[in-house]
């Protein structure tokens, strides 16, 4: 089963309609979650919204995930191990206020971890490659080492040090409140000395 | 400044409790912003978290952590921004955080600008899908972000957002 959404914001008429007239083929059965899309499939088992928990249950049982470019479902697909195709939306046909789904699939298709399609013959294309698509690792379910490490960083910042409660206490019991208001990264320069470093 | 009295209300409470998990409040709109919120989790391990997003449906996924849905809201609409950030006033005020985390967008925006009127220290990590330039919720938050970061190299400057990796 593959499994296509998009969204449940706007409308991606484009993307289900090309999926719908592609299964008409037969190879492999589909469901779409279709969201406000004014094309209704003929072909494809569909529904307009799925609860978070389903959508889940669905990525996680399909073989593909075909979507737009949105990284709730990009993020989820490939925790899962999944192969995905993404169609960007495109703010000239009026899928999106603007083209930043256009510029994540670039710089996604960079990293190689998906397939892109810019149009409809590209997806038709891709949804073709799918069946010798093997199956991909799954991705940490975590950030990065070094996004986590930046952020352990900053909450052990809080781990008061003598530093930071002589600064507080300054603060407050010399009347320097503007002065600390206004100046709060001179504060946490001294108390956490790993972000003055960087 | 009515201001004084919180700070010092907040710094003492702080100091009480050094050696407890300290109190995060992790805000994201639902979708992208929530996925990759949750990624981010492990950074806060030994916290108490609390969460904020605009799914009621998301609460099973927090285990028994507390949860707030907010009405989502965007630019255009002022009234709804309003129920938006006086929601988010009380659940700060319910919450005390230590700290406050988003990854947007307008909830995130409110939760980081209140919790710092109330003394805690703020990270906003601009969204993966804000590859061309910041969020308008992460331009905005700028001044009132200690920890100001965004998921693309090209995007970092040195007076800001920094970068430091991403969620992927």
């Amino acid at each position: 089963m593959i499994f296509v959404t998009v969204g449940t914001q706007l409308p991606f008429d484009r993307l289900v309609r090309t999926v719908d007239e592609w299964a008409l083929s037969g190879k492999r059965s589909v469901y779409a979650q279709i969201g406000p899309t004014d094309y209704k499939p003929r072909n494809i088992g569909w529904s307009q919204f799925l609860s978070a928990d389903e959508c889940h249950r669905r990525i996680s049982t399909c073989s593909a995930v075909i979507a737009h470019a949105g990284m709730g479902t990009i993020l989820t697909a490939l925790e899962l191990g999944k192969p995905v195709i993404v169609m960007p939306r495109r703010a000239d046909l009026r899928e999106h206020r603007n083209d930043h789904q256009l510029a994540t699939a670039r710089k996604l298709l960079a990293l190689g971890r998906l397939m892109v399609a810019f149009d409809e013959e590209h997806l038709q294309a891709k949804l073709e490659q799918l069946a010798v698509e093997p199956a991909h690792e799954r991705i940490s379910k975590h950030a990065s080492p070094q996004l986590l490490g930046a952020l352990r960083r900053f909450v052990a910042g809080e781990q008061v040090t003598a530093a930071h409660l002589k600064s507080r206490m300054a603060a407050i019991f010399c009347g320097d409140q503007e002065g600390f208001a206004c100046n709060p990264v001179g504060v946490e320069a001294i108390a956490t000395p790993v972000g003055a470093d960087r | 400044m009515s201001l004084r009295f919180t700070r010092r209300f907040f710094d003492h409470r702080r100091n009480m409790t050094s050696s407890h998990p300290h109190r995060v409040l992790a805000v994201a709109s639902g979708g992208g912003h929530w996925v990759q919120l949750l990624r981010m989790l492990p950074a806060f391990e030994g916290c108490q978290i609390s969460y904020v997003t605009t799914l009621a449906s998301y609460a099973g996924q927090v285990g028994n952590a507390r949860f707030y849905a907010v009405r989502d809201a965007s630019s255009w609409d002022k009234l709804g921004l309003l129920r938006m950030a006086a929601r988010l006033f009380w659940v700060v005020l319910r919450e005390r955080p230590d700290l406050v985390i988003s990854t947007g967008a307008a909830p995130g925006y409110f939760a980081l600008r209140i919790g710092k009127l109330f003394g805690a220290r703020t990270i906003w990590v601009d969204s993966m899908a804000n590859v061309e330039k910041l969020s308008l919720s992460g331009r905005l938050v700028e001044r009132h972000a200690d920890l100001w970061l965004t998921q693309w190299a090209h995007l970092a400057s040195p007076e800001g957002p920094q970068f430091e990796g991403a969620v992927l």
